[in-house]
């Protein structure tokens, strides 16, 4: 089967315009009639929602947080990219476009991608307004730098935490609209399922997580922007709480979710020390901007890095790709990093790690321009190994980070359920197989202020929805799902916990579904999570009860759906018998290790359904086609 | 590592609680505290028994969901630092880390170390914020903000709303949380508009949720994980006389409460 992304015809650079005016309006009166429900509050929840009130829409926001400013896109560090060309070096809504179609290997949509390009410099300009503190120049101006991936500097940032800034300002956004009496935010709610009536999306189920009751919330449209499952491999830079279960229960009522398999790993994280330790701590791309990335040229070397003279240094990404040099995309730095540890130069315990090197920058430019830059950064890093990295070389390796894959979504961002949109790391639209640095903040701000609202709006006007009571039929069916699954973990009473079985399920995924994937491997993944999936449901173990506030409970949901989702991770990895951008099937590369393509048979979108009870889920396709930029080799060298 | 936690242990708001001790069993000086109190709570689940409840997240510092009083300090013993970026080698080989919730009456405990600080959100809600609709933003660069305002701007605007200021203080004042925010906006130029209705309507908010007064002890710099200075209080203070002193001179007083 194939799905239709709904993509407006004509010239690309004129496509958003022209499905702004094809969009029915609805008018301001009815829209004060019209509830909406917007399940997490980050970037593009928090946007959303507070866009969809200032236009008269009644907005309920749930957030699993104790507030919606600790939403995880507090942590994106480094910036968000514009098409402003404040920097006059040659920028242009067609070059991001360009760049980030080409970041992401030709596996996105194109029309999409021309459109975030498109509305990239007007969410610069309401961040400003908002009160957003970007670095600036002396004279006054905004300050830009560059990210990977990219020739131009058209980054605008807040020191190493933009995400922060962005969030807080889309949060004062939120907070404006709660006091207007447009939006109510109902914080420590988690979705547990989706309520859907005559095929369209009407409401979720939702756990109070500190009182432990289950409540039904009813709407005329549900937007999911959960954000992404990077922590299905358990060791991630994601938050701890970051999961998968609002969009999971959503695929599992009929969502399809596209390229699950496509998970970006960052090259610049903190190694682990522990075999206990899950969340691993990120060092902002940006510090590429000045750092150096190498590893000592003789395999072995036991030598501390200020010991290595420069002569006896592999600076490997400058030598195999001069053209960018460390400023390379993530998913061909990650793997060239990879290549450095199997090639046994690897540094630090098990060699799983490289050098970034910023001590010569420090010489250069001084400290104080560093710290202006990038303070926070290095006081977290200092603060996790007890190093000064202006004095002694960090040490980093990759890391799971940044899904591209998630529910499928036409161009309107509406999933395969009428009534179900899907924001930011959630869905699958822009990035392809690679996201490029500085794109993440970008996206969830374009759906949240600018897309959203529009699309939502046209959906609302044609769609005929009946009333809808929160007793209706759906909902008590769904309500009842989720009392018999809670009930299900609690009763087990087995002999392990939750995290436990996560632990297992990363390790086989790290190893079989992450840098590097091969068919034998994948085989192999996919009999063992049904294996452990079976474990967890004999074994587990969930102390307490289900009427109180029990995190334990609360996990162990989240990993049940993760075991079902890696499945389905190896099983789109297995499908797509190629190589493109983060996924790299070792059957399919070049000479010289890079990813080779196969646009004959894999130029798309894969979507996967949920299988009947007990049948293998289905694959649709979306064929990506090129009108703009036909797709060529993707070289940084 | 030979550490001891020593936890406060409430099964619920309102009900009686106190602390357990628990041993850990050895683990390597480089654990953080918070993933030392993930292991102690993996096997306190195996064993079938309620794990420590704690909000944390993010584990780097910026989403300011941990707040804990470790030894009897917001954010332990390490100055700058949250609590998740504690490890135990910030503490004594033998040591024993006594953990309990940020204790104020503003923030009731919900779980173990769990509170409340829906407050904060409050306060913000009662005005700390610019008014601007998604769409109507001039062009970014049409209005300059000189390089060290915008700093200055970001140094207030850094606070992670964790809560530790308050828990610090004596008198559980919010006035570090809420300078920061009014000093945030009233730098930048987007913030003129509404500059002295936001330091009217955030200072009544406080009032209302019940923080206390400011007495300059300077507890909530000392614990700040952001470095927010004192200075902030200083800001929030001529913020609020000259938005009532002008508000009276026009004639148009009006209660802090109505603000």
């Amino acid at each position: 089967m194939i799905l239709d992304g709904r993509v407006p015809s004509g010239p690309l650079a004129a496509r958003w315009a022209r499905r702004l005016d094809d969009l029915e309006l609805v008018g301001p009166v009815r829209r004060r009639g019209h509830h909406v429900l917007v399940v997490g509050a980050g970037l593009a929840g928090a946007s959303a929602a507070a866009t969809l009130s200032e236009l008269g829409y009644r907005v309920c926001a749930l957030t699993f947080h104790d507030s919606p400013r600790r939403a995880h896109s507090v942590a994106a560090q480094g910036g968000i990219n514009a098409a402003k060309n404040y920097g006059n070096d040659g920028d242009s809504v067609e070059r991001l476009f360009h760049d980030t179609l080409k970041g992401g290997d030709f596996r996105s949509r194109e029309s999409n991608v021309y459109r975030l390009a498109e509305l990239s410099a007007r969410i610069i300009d309401q961040a400003v307004a908002q009160g957003v503190p970007f670095a600036r120049e002396y004279g006054g101006h905004l300050a830009n730098r560059s990210f990977g991936g990219t020739l131009v500097s058209r980054t605008f940032y807040a020191r190493g935490q933009t995400g922060q800034q962005l969030l807080l300002g889309a949060y004062q956004a939120l907070a404006k609209e709660e006091a207007a009496g447009g939006v109510t935010v109902l914080a420590r709610r988690e979705m547990l399922d989706l309520i859907v009536v005559d095929g369209r999306a009407r409401g979720v189920i939702a756990r109070d997580l500190v009182s432990g009751a289950l409540e039904t919330h009813v709407a005329d449209a549900v937007v999911l922007a959960t954000g992404g499952y990077a922590n299905v491999y358990y060791r991630s830079t994601n938050a701890k709480a970051s999961n998968a279960t609002a969009i999971w229960r959503a695929y599992r009522r009929g969502a399809a979710f596209a390229n699950p398999g496509f998970v970006q790993f960052h090259p610049t994280a903190l190694p682990a020390t522990s075999e206990q330790q899950a969340k691993l701590t990120l060092m902002s791309e940006s510090l590429r901007n000045d750092g150096r990335v190498w590893v000592p040229l003789r395999p072995g070397d036991e030598r501390g890095p200020v010991d290595i003279p420069e002569a006896e240094r592999d600076y490997f990404l400058e030598r195999r790709y001069p053209r960018y040099g460390n400023l390379l995309p993530r998913d061909v730095a990650s793997r060239a990093v990879k290549a450095m540890c199997d090639d046994g130069r690897g540094i630090g315990p098990g060699g799983r790690g490289v050098y970034l090197d910023l001590t010569e920058a420090a010489e250069r430019l001084g400290a104080a321009t560093l710290r202006e830059r990038y303070g926070n950064l290095f006081e977290m890093y200092e603060h996790i190994t007890g190093d000064d990295p202006l004095r002694v070389a960090m040490r980093i390796a990759p890391a799971a980070h940044y899904t591209m894959g998630g529910l499928w979504v036409d161009y309107d961002l509406m999933s395969t359920i009428p009534g179900l949109f899907v924001l930011g790391e959630a869905n699958f639209s822009d990035h392809g197989a690679n996201r490029l640095g500085a794109s993440a903040l970008m996206q969830g701000l374009a759906d949240g202020y600018f897309i959203l609202p529009a699309t939502l709006g046209g959906y609302l006007a044609d769609a005929k929805l009946a009333p809808i009571a929160d007793d209706a039929p759906e909902a008590r069916a769904a309500l009842a799902d989720v009392r018999a699954r809670l009930e299900t973990l609690l009763a087990r009473q087995g002999r392990r916990a939750a995290g436990d079985f996560h632990r297992a399920l990363g390790r086989i995924l790290w190893e079989f579904c992450g840098l590097e994937r091969s068919r034998d491997g994948l085989v192999k993944a996919i009999e063992e999570i049904a294996a452990l999936r079976e474990a967890f449901w004999a074994d587990v173990t969930v102390p307490g009860g289900g009427r109180e506030l029990n995190q334990e409970l609360e996990r162990a949901g989240r990993v049940a759906d993760f075991l079902e989702l890696g499945e389905l991770m190896c099983r789109d990895a297995l499908a797509r018998d190629e190589s493109c951008g983060c996924h790299f099937r070792v059957e399919h590369q070049t000479g010289d290790g890079e990813a080779r393509r196969d646009d004959d048979h894999f130029a798309h979108v894969a979507a996967w359904t949920p299988g009947e009870s007990g049948r293998s889920p289905g694959r649709l396709v979306e064929p990506l086609e090129f009108d703009a930029a036909a797709p060529d080799e993707r070289s940084y060298r | 590592m030979k550490v001891t936690l020593r936890v406060w242990r409430q099964p619920g708001p309102g009900e009686p609680g106190g602390f357990v001790r628990y041993a850990l069993d050895d683990p390597p000086p480089e654990t953080t505290l918070l993933e030392a109190l993930d292991g102690l709570n993996e096997w306190l689940v195996g064993l079938g028994e309620a794990p420590v409840a704690f909000d944390s997240d993010c584990r780097e510092g910026i989403c300011g969901a941990c707040g804990i009083v470790v030894d009897g300090r917001p954010h332990g013993p390490r100055p700058g630092t949250t609590t998740c970026l504690l490890a135990l080698r910030d503490f004594a080989a033998g040591a024993t880390i006594t953990l309990e919730p940020l204790r104020t009456g503003v923030f009731p405990v919900v779980r173990d170390l769990v509170v409340d600080r829906g407050a904060l959100d409050r306060v913000v809600r009662a005005g700390g914020y610019v008014s601007v609709r998604a769409g109507s933003a001039p062009e970014a660069n049409a209005l300059p903000v000189g390089h060290d305002v915008a700093e200055r701007a970001l140094d207030a605007a850094a606070c992670i709303g964790c809560g530790a200021c308050v828990a610090a203080c004596p008198n559980g004042s919010a006035a570090l949380f809420v300078g920061a925010k009014l000093a945030h906006l009233a730098l930048l130029p987007q913030g003129q508009p509404e500059r002295a209705r936001r330091a009217r309507a955030l200072v009544g908010a406080a009032d209302r949720e019940g923080f206390g007064g400011c007495a300059l002890h300077r507890e909530c710099e000392a614990v700040c994980p952001k470095g927010i200075a004192i200075d902030v209080i200083g800001r929030m203070n001529r913020e609020y006389l000259s938005a009532v002193a002008a508000g009276w001179w026009r004639g148009r007083r009006r209660p802090v409460s109505s603000a």
